[in-house]
C-alpha cells in the first residue's frame, strides 16, 4: 500500500475501497473477542471458512473474525449483515446447517437465536435484544462490524475522518471543540479531557508527550482490552487528535503484560498506519508528525496511576510521586505529558467527526457521552455495555443485564473497581454518572460493574477487596501499605468471629486515616469497600461481631451445614463429599461430622431434597 | 519572586520549589518526621509529617515534606485531626518496628503508649519501617547496590534481584541514616560483614585501626583519581600527623 499523501488522497482511497464492498454486502461476523475465543469462536470461525468454499460461497458472503460484540454471556457471537441477525452459543457442529438453511435457504434457525430469560422470547435481531436495545453504542459501535486487522474496514466505515477534520483546524480549536463537548477522563477520575489538554498544551516546552493508559488492572474489568481488540485504529485516531492538538510528535502506550492479542492488534495497526503515512513524518500533508511506541506493564496494578505509569515508562520502580507538579507541567522525561485512558482516546474521534454539540447533547449536565462497563457477577446477561451517562443502575441491571439469575434477590452492585463503593437496592435508581456516584459512596472508577445477590456477604466482599489492594499498593506509604494490612486484618477477623465490640470503632478509625493521608488514589479510594458496605450493610458487620452470625451464609467460620430429615438417605451427599465426612445408612438420616466438615457446601448443592441446612 | 504563605497563622516567605518541612523548620516550627533527610531527595514514606493544608478552597491533609510551598496557603502543623492521623500512622508504625527507639520515642510523645495491631505478616528485616532512606543514600553516592524489593504487604528492603551486589562496597552509609538502626553490621579485627556480604578493612598502616573497606578506598581511588596511598591512615592518625607537621615548624 503506497502512503497517502493528503487529505483528498485519503478520501479517494477510502471511495475505492467503499466501491468494493458496498454497504448491502452479506457478511458474516464472528466474534473473535477473548470471551468468544474461549468457548470456541475460533473454531466457529474456521468451521464458516470451510463451509462457504465448500459450497462456492466465499465470494458471496465476507467473512470477518472481529472484536468483542459485547455479549459474551452468550458467545461465541454470529452476526450476519447486513439484516443484523444474531445467532448465539453458536458451535463448529451447527455451522453447516447454518449455510444450509439460513445463508442457502433463508431459514431463520430458532434454537440459535437469544431467548428472552424471562419472557421466554426469542430475538432474531441484534438490536431488538434487551441487551443491546437498551445500550447506547458509541465506543463499541463497529466492535462487532470490522475485522481490527483491517485498516481498510476501518477506512470504509469513516475511519480516520475525526483526524482529517481536526487536521483541518487550529490545534487551539481542537482542544475548544473537545472541551465544549464535556468530556470527562474515562479512566477513573472524571478529570475534564479538554482542560487537561489546555494545559499541557500551555506548558511551554520544546517536546511534550501523549500517553495512552491502557494498564486496565481492575479485577473483571475488560473495556479497554475490548476496544484495543476490536478497534486499534479508534484509540490511534484519537491519540492522533490530541498529538495534534497538543504539539506532542510522540505518543506512548501502556498497555497490560497480560494482553498479548490486544498488544498484537495494536502493533499492526500501528504498522499498517505507518505504511499509509497515518503515522510518521507530515501526516496527511499537514506538517504534523507523530509516532506511537507501545511499552508493556509488569503487571503491577498501581502502575494505572499516572505518575507511577510514567515512573515505569523511564524504567524506575512504579511508585507514585506527589503532584504537583502534574504531568502536564512535568511528566515523561520531565516534560510536559497528557495521558488519557484507552476509553477516552476512543471517543474523541466521534467527537471531531460528529462533533461537539451531538456529543454533548447524550448523557446529564455534568457527564457527557456514553461509558463502557464490564458488567458482571450474579446477574443474567454479563457482558460489556455501553450506555448513555445519566441511565439508572437499576436499567443496567435489570433491563440490559436481565435481572438476578435463579430467581434470587439483588443485594448490592459494586461500581468502580476495587476501590469503588458498594450501592444497596435503595440506590438502584441513582444515575450513573461521575458526580452522583461519588455522592453516594460509589465511583464511575474505570467501568467495573459487580452484580451481587442475596448469597454475597457484604463483609466477605470487603475482604477479597482488601485483599487485592494491599497486595497491590506499592508499598510507600506507612498509610497504604501497613493500613491496608491491618484494616484486611480486621475484616478477616470479623468473618472468622474473632471481633470485639472495639474492632469496629477501630476498622473505622484506621480507615479514615488512611484515606486522608495516603499519598495517590490507590491508597486514598481503597477504604472505599469498607466505608461503603459498613455505610449501607453496616448491620451485616454486626451480626458477624455481636451474634457470631454470617447473614449470607458465607463466611466459613460462622456457619456450619447439618442434615434435617428430608433426608431420604440417598447417599449422594456422602459420595460427593470430598473430606467424607458424611455417614448413614442407605435410606437412613445422614450425618454430618463437624469436626471434620471443611464447609464447602458440595453436599448441599447436590442435594435433591433440599435436605442440607446451612446455620 | 518569594512565595508568601502562612503557618500556624505566623506569615512566612519562601522560594518556589521549596517544600512545607524545610520552609517550617527554617522558621522554628517543629514537624515530626521519620524518612526526612535534609540531604536525600523526599520520597513521602512514612506519613508523619502531616500537616493541614488549605489552598482556595481546598483543603486537605497532606505530608509536609513533599509538599511544593505555594502563593497564598495556609499551613496548620498542630490541629486534633492532624494530631490524630499522625498517631495512627506511628501506631502501624509501631507494630512494625516495635523494638525501634526512634519509633517508640515519637509514638510516646504523641500518644501512643502501645499499638493495637499485630505485627505484619512479612517482616524480614525486624525493625525496619521501609523508608528508603538507606537506598535514598545508597543511590545519592552513586552505588545504587539496595533497591526497594517487593510491593505492597511484601515490600522489603535489599539487594536487587536477592543476588550479591558487586555495587556494594560496604561503606555502612545505609546504617548511618537509617532512623530505627535496623540494617545489621557486623565487624571483626579484619573484616566488615553488612546486607550478607563480607568486606575486607583497610587498616591504618600507623595504629592499625579499621579505617574503611578495601572495596570502598578502591571505589574512591578509581572513581575519583586518587593516589593509591588514599586513606591509608585513620583520622585520628591524619589528624596527629598534620599537628606534628605543625609543631615542627619553626616560627
Amino acid at each position: 500500500m503506497a502512503r497517502i499523501a493528503n487529505a483528498a488522497a485519503l478520501a479517494a482511497y477510502r471511495k475505492q475501497q467503499r466501491a468494493l464492498r458496498p454497504a448491502e454486502r452479506k457478511a458474516i461476523a464472528v466474534c473473535a473477542g477473548t470471551g468468544c475465543k474461549a468457548f470456541g469462536g475460533l473454531e466457529v470461525f474456521e468451521a464458516f471458512r470451510a463451509a462457504l468454499d465448500a459450497h462456492g460461497l466465499a465470494k458471496t458472503w465476507d467473512l470477518r473474525a472481529t472484536g468483542c460484540h459485547g455479549f459474551c454471556e452468550r458467545g461465541p457471537l454470529v452476526l450476519f449483515f447486513p439484516e443484523g441477525r444474531l445467532y448465539q452459543r453458536v458451535k463448529p457442529e451447527d455451522v453447516e446447517e447454518i449455510v444450509t438453511r439460513t445463508l442457502l435457504g433463508g431459514e431463520v434457525l430458532e434454537r440459535l437465536l437469544y431467548q428472552d430469560p424471562v419472557t421466554g422470547a426469542r430475538h432474531e435481531k441484534e438490536h431488538d435484544i434487551p441487551f443491546y436495545r437498551h445500550q447506547r453504542r458509541l465506543v463499541l459501535a463497529q466492535n462487532g462490524q470490522i475485522d481490527p486487522t483491517s485498516l481498510d474496514d476501518y477506512l470504509v466505515l469513516g475511519g480516520y475522518g475525526g483526524l482529517v477534520k481536526a487536521l483541518g483546524m487550529d490545534p487551539a480549536a481542537v482542544v475548544a471543540e473537545v472541551k465544549r463537548a464535556g468530556l470527562r477522563g474515562r479512566g477513573g477520575a472524571g478529570f475534564p479531557t479538554g482542560v487537561k489538554w489546555e494545559i499541557c498544551r500551555a506548558a511551554q516546552a520544546d517536546q511534550r508527550y501523549v500517553i495512552c493508559n491502557a494498564d486496565e488492572g481492575d479485577p473483571g474489568a475488560f473495556m479497554d482490552r475490548s476496544v484495543i481488540e476490536g478497534n486499534p485504529h479508534l484509540v490511534l485516531e484519537g491519540m492522533l487528535i490530541g498529538a495534534y492538538a497538543i504539539g506532542a510528535s510522540q505518543g506512548h502506550v501502556y498497555i497490560r503484560q497480560e494482553y498479548p492479542l490486544a498488544v498484537e492488534r495494536l502493533e499492526l495497526a500501528l504498522a499498517q498506519a505507518r505504511a499509509l503515512g497515518l503515522l510518521g513524518q507530515d501526516i496527511l500533508g499537514s506538517g504534523f508528525s507523530f509516532d506511537v511506541h507501545v511499552s508493556r506493564g509488569g503487571g503491577a496494578f498501581v502502575c494505572g496511576e499516572e505518575s507511577a505509569m510514567i515512573a515505569s515508562l523511564e524504567g524506575r520502580r512504579g511508585v507514585p510521586r506527589r503532584r504537583p507538579p502534574y504531568p502536564a507541567a512535568q511528566g515523561l522525561h520531565g516534560k510536559p505529558t497528557n495521558i488519557n485512558n484507552v476509553e477516552t482516546w476512543a471517543t474523541v474521534p466521534i467527537i471531531l467527526e460528529k462533533g461537539a454539540d451531538w456529543f454533548a447533547a447524550i448523557g446529564t449536565a455534568g457527564s457527557k457521552g456514553t461509558k463502557i462497563f464490564s458488567l458482571v457477577g450474579k446477574v443474567n446477561n454479563t457482558g460489556l455495555v455501553e450506555v448513555p451517562m445519566g441511565i439508572t443502575l437499576r436499567e443496567i441491571v435489570e433491563v440490559i443485564g436481565g435481572g438476578i439469575p435463579g430467581g434470587k434477590a439483588f443485594k448490592a452492585v459494586q461500581t468502580g473497581g476495587p476501590s469503588g463503593g458498594c450501592l444497596p437496592a435503595e440506590k438502584l435508581d441513582v444515575a450513573v454518572d461521575f458526580d452522583s456516584l461519588v455522592r453516594e459512596g460509589a465511583m464511575m472508577g474505570s467501568g467495573g460493574m459487580i452484580v451481587m445477590d442475596e448469597d454475597t456477604c457484604m463483609v466477605d466482599v470487603a475482604r477479597y477487596f482488601l485483599g487485592f489492594l494491599k497486595f497491590e499498593s506499592c508499598g510507600n506509604c506507612t498509610s497504604c501499605r501497613d493500613g491496608l494490612e491491618q484494616l484486611h486484618a480486621l475484616v478477616t477477623d470479623i468473618a472468622e468471629g474473632r471481633a470485639t465490640s472495639g474492632t469496629l470503632d477501630l476498622l473505622e478509625e484506621l480507615a479514615e486515616t488512611i484515606r486522608a493521608t495516603s499519598l495517590c488514589a490507590l491508597g486514598t479510594t481503597a477504604v472505599n469497600p469498607v466505608q461503603s458496605t459498613l455505610r449501607y450493610f453496616r448491620h451485616e458487620y454486626e451480626a458477624h461481631i455481636r451474634d457470631g452470625r454470617c447473614p449470607a451464609k458465607v463466611c466459613k467460620a460462622l456457619i456450619h451445614f447439618s442434615i434435617n430429615d428430608k433426608c431420604t438417605g440417598c447417599t449422594l451427599c456422602a459420595k460427593n463429599c470430598p473430606q467424607k465426612c458424611i455417614t448413614g445408612e442407605r435410606k437412613a438420616l445422614h450425618v454430618i461430622d463437624q469436626a471434620r466438615c471443611i464447609k464447602c457446601g458440595i453436599c448441599r448443592d447436590v442435594c435433591k431434597f433440599a435436605a442440607v441446612d446451612v446455620q | 519572586m518569594s512565595i508568601r504563605l502562612w503557618i500556624d497563622d505566623r506569615e512566612v516567605l519562601a522560594e518556589p520549589g521549596e517544600r512545607i518541612l524545610e520552609v517550617a523548620q527554617r522558621q522554628g516550627i517543629s514537624i515530626p518526621t521519620l524518612c526526612h533527610h535534609p540531604a536525600l531527595p523526599v520520597l513521602g514514606a512514612c506519613r508523619v509529617c502531616l500537616v493541614e493544608v488549605q489552598q482556595g478552597k481546598r483543603r486537605e491533609i497532606t505530608t509536609a515534606c513533599n509538599t511544593l510551598v505555594q502563593e497564598g496557603m495556609r499551613v496548620a502543623t498542630d490541629t486534633a485531626e492532624v494530631r490524630g492521623h499522625r498517631a495512627m500512622n506511628l501506631e502501624l508504625l509501631r507494630a512494625r518496628a516495635p523494638e525501634a527507639p526512634a519509633v517508640r520515642e515519637l509514638a510516646t510523645q504523641l500518644g501512643v503508649a502501645r499499638s493495637r495491631f499485630r505485627p505484619p505478616a512479612q517482616n524480614p528485616l525486624p525493625n525496619c519501617i521501609l523508608c528508603e532512606l538507606c537506598v535514598r543514600a545508597c543511590a545519592h553516592l552513586g552505588h545504587h547496590a539496595l533497591a526497594a524489593v517487593g510491593r505492597g504487604d511484601k515490600k522489603r528492603i535489599g539487594l536487587p534481584h536477592n543476588r550479591p551486589a558487586e555495587a556494594c562496597v560496604g561503606c555502612g552509609s545505609c546504617l548511618s541514616v537509617c532512623p530505627t538502626r535496623c540494617i545489621l553490621l557486623k565487624e571483626t579485627a579484619t573484616t566488615r560483614t553488612i546486607w550478607g556480604q563480607t568486606f575486607e578493612l583497610v587498616r591504618c598502616k600507623s595504629c592499625g585501626a579499621p579505617v574503611m573497606t578495601e572495596a570502598q578506598r578502591a571505589h574512591a581511588i578509581r572513581t575519583k583519581q586518587l593516589p593509591e596511598d588514599h586513606d591509608d591512615t585513620c583520622e585520628l592518625c591524619k589528624q596527629s600527623a598534620a599537628s606534628q607537621r605543625l609543631a615542627s615548624v619553626v616560627w
